[in-house]
């Protein structure tokens, strides 16, 4: 599949090179990118579900690895993993008594028939892969004794057409939800946002952005300070933004945020990635506005989306989840060029930059998650990451890769 | 499920399209790398591999290159391959650039191609260049966006069609010092108009011992404006319209870019080609021209300057690297590495997959590559050690660059600047003298022409063979003299390589391009230089035309003088003398030279007495250099003189000091520098009186001023006593 082979290495490249970056655009691409694998994905005559996983995760394997702090692509993979999981699994429950059947048919009356034959030694197989699909069928009700009639072979092709266009529908439902949860969030604004509050944000987060924005269109009244995101100053933008829509922006510098947050009722943030405690990664400064949030007993209110829910849990933080980004963000090379002392002898200034891009906030800072599919507490991420995500594929990188 | 199916791949491809940030896709922009610099500044290591190959920070030069033309939204590359141009192209096979969507690079092979010139010359024949294209060599590292400079090139273009070329430059303050940019290049003079961004001067040879630049001054002419720079430095990343190829074709005796093709382009106004410059500010480009700037180059890219191209972004093919931190700041590891715990690693360092180090050994600021074994209680420090290198307990290497396969037995040491070239091996204990090169290749004595001769007079002439180096064995303490086998103890025991003579004029430049900072002695007697040579370049010399004879003892006193005050007025006298000289030369009028001394006088903030004395000084000179046979023939002279130009001193002597003064410098000079004067000395001072130049009072005074005086102070006083008296006289009779 040479296609589908350019296709991952042009977003692999993407994600190597930071030409993609953001949480909802690197997750759209990703989606996008596994519906077509699924799409093109040759169908074995057996097995469909566990080779289409296989590449799958081939896939999310190279895409993960170009970027691995870009969070949402794991994210994507794992749940796109899951989806695949679940499907499998809804079409053979229909199947999988009549499988059964005709497997103990088979062993029975060998002689029988020599395709059914053949078919079988390979049923057995997939059946006997994965342990948990098992579990299942043994639980299930033998009422699939109408499907007997049907030869083997014809179940399976059957089989393979329907998980797959089950497979894209969800998948598009996937790309459809990571598009609309904007929207999804943003409905939650009138509950949350009160009339003649004032909210405190920093940097640009297009959630925010949108939550803010619905209130406004609802006719709610209120004023928004903004910081301004240092060293990328995209509070900025926001402000601007914010300002067209016709709402009134205060810009304030990030170090300033102790110095007003007195005079705020809530404080409303967009983050990197949602970590499976409750923590969140978010660009560098929230960490300061969370302590001085929970200083003076302001709600921390986070939005995002479901595909920034990260089924990692935040350890060795410097290390694997934090990226240091270029340094004339802060200081212009030309300055930094001039600061080298001819005088002294060795000819590496002492001068350093560096630039961290992300903060890790810990759960106990945050009050509220603002997701797409309504409000939750910290202590309450777990559940959503077992809903979204199979056991078995958690966390994929610990996996040795084969 | 068809439609879904292509709705998907319509979306995956009209994101792809979005992505590129190129909107210039109606002509896909190409490029020219040159993967060979056409210089022999990386020798030894360039004679076993191309340049653009080294490791830089574990990565080949030319992926930087690439992967930021890549980024930069050029679609297709032409690698023009000479030096080893077979290992080029089978590196370049083997990485992943043939396979890229959407960027092609293609290899251009030849053998006997000698310089930048004619590898565009045959690149044109070939006709494969459209449109503009975008000029760089393989050894620069880069990760500005190419956006702004090619719309400006391109409007300019449109306006202007002589408008070929567009050169990246960027700020950068060289060190008054070295007279170098941070990257080891020689300090660069460009004359830009500030309004255009017109390049009109470009000067990278400037000669700082006269310390002038000269400027044609039709530049000053015709261009309103003019703004000089000497802190812009050569980025060498150009844009380049298709007629700068036929430019090259045109003139075929053009070879290297800047120094025949920009600098003819400027010169020549008959074609009236232009070229413009674009100004970079945080944005990194930087070409890794000598070892100096390898140095820097590394470490710009471990401090992320490069950002994206750093080691633990993969952005071609390079294996993954971790960050860690290491106190405040953070080094580059791969996951794969053996690391004894009591080894220190400090910060700004990277380790290569698959290294393994021993136990107490400390490395900071250092690069080590793939697959290397460094005992224990090895010291590393600000060094480049690449692949497959075995260091033995003990080494201690610093400021060095240590090449593929290398071995270095127990205790060896290298000093600063040291290149060790591939699979060379040091003796145990064995100490490598400082800057030295040490080859398994002898040195050449012919240079094959692979490599262009550009810097012929560095590298041609003298060839000893390391043999002669014999001394430097410091292991075995005394000579060997089985001369066949002379290489293998010059290395201490087990050592295997030639010590590389140092090229003619050696010393001298080595620490100027190596990969070790300045030594200290050096410095300070740079600046001590120094001094001197400001002062020069902050004047405009230009006046100072023909004389240089009588500079020598004038230094003779400068040189144990350091008092700013004399030196200023040493200098001034200079000037003035030259000025003099010129004018007696030319004959320029009278007036003039007035005006000349007048500006040089603001200019050095000089009273009228100092004025007065130099150009008193200038003319006595003069009259000494004029030939003469007897004393009386002198005395003539210093009258004729005296006569032509008095109206030229008079217009100093506003009072009866700057008289005095005179009186004075006529006094010293006839002590020091011209002893001649001496015996004449109350004749022309009696001339000067006759002149009107001198008045009875101001040598009435002079000689009241001496009463005090030692007695031989008192020399001149004495023979003027009869001269002096009549004055005297003369005076009361008036009375």
């Amino acid at each position: 599949m040479p296609d589908i082979q350019a296709l991952v290495s042009d977003l692999a490249s993407k994600l190597r090179k930071r030409r993609v970056q953001g949480s909802y655009e690197t997750a759209r691409l990703t989606a996008e990118l596994l519906c077509a694998v699924i799409l093109q994905h040759k169908e074995p005559t057996t097995n469909g579900a566990a080779s289409l996983i296989e590449a799958v995760r081939r896939v999310g394997e190279q895409l993960i690895a170009a970027n691995p702090v870009e969070l949402a692509v794991g994210n994507i993979v794992r749940h796109v993993l899951h989806i695949i999981r679940e499907e499998d699994l809804s079409p053979l429950t229909d199947i999988v008594g009549e499988l059964k059947l005709s497997a103990e048919d088979d062993v029975e009356d060998i002689a029988e028939d020599e395709n059914s034959q053949k078919s079988s030694a390979t049923t057995d197989g997939c059946l006997l892969k994965p342990p948990l699909l098992l579990a299942v069928f043994e639980h299930l009700p033998d009422s699939a004794t109408a499907c007997q009639t049907f030869s083997s072979e014809n179940i399976f092709a059957g089989k393979g057409k329907k998980l797959k266009s089950e497979l894209i529908k969800a998948v598009n439902e996937l790309i459809e939800d990571i598009n609309t949860c904007r929207e999804g969030i943003a409905e939650q604004a009138m509950e949350l946002i009160h009339q003649n509050e004032v909210i405190l944000t920093l940097g640009h987060s297009k959630f925010v952005k949108e939550f803010l924005c619905a209130a406004k269109e609802k006719k709610r009244s209120f004023e928004v300070f903004i910081a301004d995101g240092a060293p990328k100053f995209e509070g900025h933008i926001l402000a601007k933004e914010l300002d067209k829509k016709g709402l009134k922006a205060i810009v304030i510098t990030d170090s300033a945020v102790f110095a007003m947050i007195s005079r705020v009722n809530m404080v409303i943030v967009g983050v990197h990635a949602v970590m499976a405690n409750g923590g969140v990664i978010a660009p560098a400064g929230l960490h300061v506005l969370a302590l001085a949030a929970k200083k003076h007993d302001v709600p921390f209110v986070v939005v995002a989306s479901t595909h920034e829910l990260c089924s990692l849990y935040p350890h060795n933080l410097e290390v694997l989840l934090n990226e240091m980004r270029c340094p004339s963000e802060l200081l212009n090379f030309e300055e930094f060029s001039d600061c080298i002392d001819y005088g002294i002898a060795s000819s590496s200034s002492l001068l350093h930059v560096v630039n961290p891009a992300f903060d890790y906030v810990p759960p106990e800072l945050i009050s509220l998650f603002v997701t797409d599919i309504g409000g939750y507490s910290p202590s309450y991420i777990y559940r959503l990451i077992a809903d979204y995500y199979s056991s078995e594929d958690l966390p994929p990188q610990q996996k040795p890769a084969s | 499920m068809g439609a879904q199916k292509k709705r998907a791949a319509a979306a995956a491809a009209a994101a792809r399209v979005s992505e590129d940030p190129d909107d210039l896709a109606r002509q896909p922009l190409q490029a020219i790398l040159l993967a060979d610099s056409f210089t022999t500044k990386f020798r030894p290591i360039t004679l076993e591999r191309p340049k653009v190959l080294l490791p830089l920070v574990n990565v080949p030069m030319i992926n930087y290159t690439l992967a930021w033309l890549e980024a930069a939204g050029v679609a297709e590359v032409f690698v023009f391959c000479c030096a080893h141009s077979k290992q080029v192209i089978d590196y370049l096979e083997n990485s992943e650039w043939f396979s890229q969507p959407n960027f092609t690079v293609k290899t251009i092979e030849s053998h006997n191609i000698i310089s930048a010139g004619d590898a565009l010359r045959l690149i044109y024949e070939q006709n494969v260049i459209h449109g503009d294209f975008v000029l760089i060599s393989g050894d620069t590292v880069s990760n500005m966006s190419l956006t702004q400079a090619l719309q400006e090139h391109k409007e300019r273009k449109k306006k202007d069609n002589n408008a070929v070329m567009t050169m990246i430059i960027k700020k950068s303050k060289p060190s008054p010092i070295t007279r170098q940019s941070r990257l080891g290049t020689d300090e660069l003079f460009m004359a830009i108009d500030p309004n255009t961004k017109q390049l009109l001067y470009y000067e990278d040879k400037a000669d700082h011992s006269k310390g002038t630049i000269c400027l044609d001054k039709m530049l000053l002419a015709e261009n309103p404006s003019i703004s000089l720079h000497n802190d812009k430095q050569d980025c060498y990343i150009d844009i380049c319209s298709p007629e700068v190829l036929s430019l090259f074709t045109d003139n075929f005796d053009y070879q290297h870019l800047r120094r025949h093709f920009v600098k003819g382009l400027l010169l020549d106004d008959i074609m009236g080609y232009k070229i413009f410059t674009h100004e970079i500010h945080s944005s990194y480009a930087a070409r890794i021209d000598n070892y100096r700037s390898y140095d820097i180059v590394s470490k710009d890219i471990i401090q992320r300057w490069t950002y994206p191209y750093v080691p633990d972004v993969k952005f071609c093919g390079n294996r993954a690297t971790k960050l860690e931190r290491r106190g405040i700041c953070f080094t580059a590891f791969n996951s794969e590495i053996e690391q004894s715990r009591s080894a220190q690693v400090g910060s700004f360092t990277v380790i290569g997959y698959g290294t393994k180090i021993g136990s107490n050994s400390k490395i900071s600021d250092s690069v080590i590559g793939e697959g290397c074994t460094i005992g224990s209680n090895v010291l590393i420090e600000g060094s480049y050690i690449w692949d497959n290198v075995i260091i033995e307990d003990g080494c201690e290497l610093r400021h060095v660059i240590v090449c593929d396969g290398v071995i270095m037995k127990a205790g060896a040491v290298l000093k600063p600047g040291v290149v060790l070239s591939f699979k060379v091996v040091i003796g145990e204990r064995f100490v490598v003298p400082a800057y030295s090169k040490v080859s398994l290749l002898q040195q050449p004595t012919v240079h094959d022409s692979d490599e262009e001769l550009e810097y012929a007079d560095n590298s041609s002439g003298t060839v000893e063979f390391s043999s002669i180096q014999g001394t430097a064995d410091q292991s075995n303490g005394e000579m060997t003299s089985e001369s066949s086998e002379a290489h293998k103890p010059k290395l201490g025991t087990g050592g295997v390589g030639y010590i590389w003579s140092i090229c003619e004029g050696g010393q001298e430049e080595e620490w100027r391009h190596s990969v070790a900072p300045i030594p200290e002695d050096k410095l300070t007697e740079l600046s001590e230089a120094m001094d001197d040579d400001q002062e020069l370049v902050t004047q405009d010399r230009t006046a100072l035309s023909t004389s240089g004879e009588l500079i020598s003892d004038s230094n003779a006193s400068e040189g144990d003088d350091n008092e700013d005050s004399k030196d200023d007025s040493v200098y001034f006298e200079k000037e003035v003398e030259a000025t003099f000289l010129r004018a007696v030369e030319e004959n320029v009028k009278v007036d003039h030279v007035i005006l000349e001394v007048n500006s040089l006088r603001l200019s050095y903030n000089m009273t009228s007495a100092d004025c007065a004395g130099a150009v008193f000084y200038s003319m006595m000179k003069l009259a000494i250099k004029t030939p003469h046979s007897s004393a009386s023939e002198l005395q003539q002279n210093t009258a004729n003189i005296i006569t032509t130009w008095q109206k030229l001193l008079k217009s100093y002597l506003l009072e009866i000091d700057e008289e005095i003064e005179i009186i004075l410098k006529f006094e010293e000079m006839c002590l020091e520098s011209a002893k001649e004067f001496s015996p004449l000395f109350a004749r022309i001072l009696h001339i000067l009186y006759d002149k009107d130049i001198l008045q009875e009072d101001a040598i009435l005074r002079w000689a009241d001023e001496k009463e005090g005086a030692d007695e031989s102070d008192k020399v001149f006083v004495r023979q003027s006593e009869k001269f002096i008296q009549w004055l005297r006289e003369a005076s009361e009779e008036e009375d």
